[in-house]
């Protein structure tokens, strides 16, 4: 039986780790390189690198610690954060990332995703999508809006149609993740999670609000996530991704583990 | 010293970065007499059936690797790798290598879990090996790990015992096949985490032949 993933995600600034709050108020917390290798050694199943000030000339930086992490660890990873042509994937992908994740690139230009998952399999593809929950609209049916600049400027594309055009488009996976729920540490948006789940058959990686192992003990089962995101929790810690394991393979969700 | 092919199929890097990781001399090449030369061959591979054949068959590597299978070397599969060592394949209506008797099948489509939901095309993720018997090439403590997958088509050999294992997606299918000196594996052990590298050290020391 395929096992739902546990996914930690690494920010990454200026080759360094952080992990913002609300996207404010980023403290640094360490190497990436460091970071991936802990988290693969304690069973993580894939890890996500997000790059928060990519920008054309910073991009070099991302790629070397793409380069230097892909010698450490042997699962799958991927990068996101300011990818927005085919050339720009292609470097990633050689430097040895699995996937490439695209966010507001993709929203200006949703070919992106067709480009993509063309050049390179839709497995490569994974469309980041950064949510916001807002009053139902003629404009907005489903209540949650797609936000870019880390939730500073607001689209006026809804969420549930944009998941499902990108599934037609090619991606591979959906990497959800909510605004409003990331970094409270108070569960993931449930609602949220499972309205997504159930509209799309590629997987979706629930993201933002992970707390404590029966916030994910939930959104893989209730809110039918494939896989669940998970930072500051275990960044700073606070649990390990063994303890969360075992938690979920006690109450019956198929995981990976190592021992 | 083990040579990786290289017949512009995917991405090859990261078997090569995996057995630097485990300290075993390797080179990726596309060499037929190199291959030739090889102690032991891994064949990679990401990609689809008919492209790669192509690719094999314009630069003499179809012949190679025959030949090598035939020297009694230890020879393993990843992939597409595993996929096109059969007699034919469904993906692109592709004449493959014929190494072993049997046909590259795709999943069917639609395929749904046990509960009726519906499964997804590729099978992608962390999934368990159901080892059908025990092989030199792969140690007792791996077999309850999780390896991790990325395919659309599956290998289907025509004699039952070839299979070395099977998982479960939507249907059972091989997953892992074994047949004198080869040993092929539809996940991708360079992928694996340490359970995976482990299969490809274990590939590394094994002398080629089958315990059975």
């Amino acid at each position: 039986m395929l096992s739902k993933r546990i996914i930690p995600c690494l920010d990454v600034r200026e080759g360094k780790t952080t992990k913002g709050i609300r996207f404010k108020n980023n403290i640094d917390i360490g190497d990436p390189v460091e970071m991936a290798r802990f988290y693969y050694e304690e069973g993580a199943d894939e890890l996500v690198f997000y790059d928060i000030t990519a920008s054309a000339e910073k991009r070099g930086i991302m790629i070397e610690v793409v380069g230097r992490v892909a010698e450490e660890i042997f699962i799958p990873f991927s990068v996101g954060g300011g990818i927005a042509s085919v050339e720009e994937m292609r470097q990633v992908l050689l430097a040895g990332a699995e996937k490439i994740s695209v966010n507001s690139a993709a929203i200006r230009n949703p070919a992106l995703i067709q480009e993509g998952a063309k050049a390179f399999g839709s497995q490569c593809v994974v469309l980041g999508m950064d949510v916001k929950k807002v009053a139902v609209s003629r404009a907005i049916p489903s209540g949650y809006e797609m936000v870019i600049q880390g939730g500073r400027t607001f689209t006026g594309i809804d969420a549930l149609w944009w998941a499902k055009e990108s599934e037609r488009l090619g991606a591979g996976e959906i990497c959800l993740n909510s605004i409003d729920a990331d970094g409270t540490r108070e569960g993931y948006e449930m609602a949220l999670t499972r309205l997504i789940s159930e509209a799309v058959t590629i997987p979706v990686i629930a993201s933002g609000g992970a707390g404590t192992p029966e916030h994910l003990g939930q959104v893989l089962k209730e809110a039918k996530a494939d896989a669940a995101l998970i930072a500051s929790m275990t960044h700073y810690g606070t649990y390990t991704i063994r303890q969360i394991k075992a938690y979920l393979k006690d109450r019956g969700v198929p995981v990976r583990y190592l021992w | 010293m083990i040579s990786i092919i290289d017949y512009k199929a995917g991405n090859l890097t990261s078997v090569e970065r995996a057995l630097k990781k485990l300290e075993i001399p390797c080179r990726v090449t596309g060499d037929p007499a190199l291959i030739r030369a090889s102690e032991r061959v891994i064949f990679p591979g990401v990609g689809a059936a008919g492209e790669a054949m192509k690719n094999l068959k314009s630069t003499g590597l179809d012949q190679a690797i025959k030949d090598f299978f035939l020297s009694g070397r230890p020879l393993l599969g990843i992939c597409l790798g595993t996929q096109v060592i059969l007699e034919f394949s469904r993906e692109n209506r592709t004449p493959c290598l014929g190494l072993v008797p049997g046909q590259v099948l795709r999943f069917p489509d639609p395929l749904s879990d046990r509960e009726g939901r519906p499964l997804k095309i590729p099978h992608m993720g962390w999934n368990t090996v159901d080892w059908t018997r025990k092989h030199p090439a792969v140690p007792e403590r791996f077999l309850q790990m999780a390896f991790y997958f990325v395919h659309s088509y599956f290998p289907s050999p025509g004699e039952e015992s070839l299979i070395l294992g099977k998982t479960h997606y939507g249907i059972d299918f091989p997953s892992a096949l074994a047949y004198k000196n080869l040993i092929a594996l539809q996940f991708h052990p360079e992928k694996s985490g340490p359970p995976g590298l482990g299969l490809l050290k274990a590939f590394s020391e094994w002398e080629g032949r089958d315990a059975e």
